[in-house]
């Protein structure tokens, strides 16, 4: 576990660069977490994946895989790797402040 | 752990359900940790990317110790059917896509699906015999050069 200033505010992450309390969490950070991922300009589909991951998590206790995403947030499975090239469910939960999804598939 | 500069080559030889749906599951799960992933049918494999075959692909039920069945039993007509329909439910209530879907899927994550030459012309195909995500028709020699530096998986 380390801890990290995010928009200036201390955070705690685990091994892998997830959050380990959701709650600590604020949509201000998102940009300086995107830039973290290489992702530099967000935009309003970035955006509305990274608040459906935290929607479900906050529903399931876990987010949603990357077919999970793809047939639920709005956001096709072509469009989502588009966004978010290294990995869709990974790094859109990365950026939204909650733990790496659970799921093979 | 950034695995993207990481890469997967997988080799889908079988034509049964259990045979390629392991498959499909690495390709999927390689390109969701962000890795390079690419598929190759080859032999019996290529059921997989068939455009006539890739909706009936059935389970092994003969000399598949797994099923715990006798052996006899297995090659009885319509087992293999019906041991499939009930594998194709309990993958549904998952929310398992069925192969059409996994193999659509896969590609529209930007994974790269290949078939094997030697078996394309084995059995007698063309590319129009084979669904639209297949990109090309390669050798083992152009495999290798797109495996290069990267893990190879053969199932």
């Amino acid at each position: 576990m380390t801890t990290a200033t995010i928009a200036g505010s201390q955070v705690e992450l685990n091994d892998e660069g997830f959050f380990e309390d959701p709650e600590q969490w604020t949509e201000d950070m998102v940009p300086e977490l995107a830039a973290n991922e290489d992702i530099h300009e967000l935009d309003d589909k970035h955006w509305q994946v990274i608040r459906f991951m935290r929607q479900e998590y906050f529903a399931h206790g876990t987010g949603p895989t990357v077919r999970a995403l793809g047939k639920t947030s709005g956001v096709s499975v072509k469009e989502l790797y588009q966004l978010f090239p290294k990995g869709p469910a990974k790094i859109a939960a990365r950026i939204a402040g909650i733990p790496k999804p659970k799921g093979c598939i | 752990m950034d695995l993207s500069t990481h890469k997967v080559s997988i080799i889908v030889s079988q034509g049964s359900l259990e045979g390629i749906y392991p498959a499909l599951i690495m390709a999927n799960g390689a390109r969701a940790e962000g890795m390079e992933a690419n598929l190759f049918f080859t032999f019996f494999g290529l059921d997989a990317v068939h455009r006539q075959r890739h909706e009936h692909i059935k389970i092994s039920t003969v000399g598949n110790p797994g099923l715990h069945m006798a052996t006899w039993a297995g090659g009885l007509p319509g087992v293999s059917s019906v041991m499939t329909h009930y594998m194709e439910r309990k993958m549904e209530a998952l929310d398992i896509p069925s192969i059409p879907e996994f193999i659509e899927m896969i590609s529209d994550t930007g994974a790269g699906l290949y078939a094997c030459q030697a078996s394309v012309d084995l059995f007698g195909l063309t590319k129009d015999d084979l669904i639209d995500q297949v990109e090309g028709i390669i050798t083992v020699g152009d495999f290798y050069e797109m495996a290069v530096d990267g893990h190879i998986i053969y199932t």
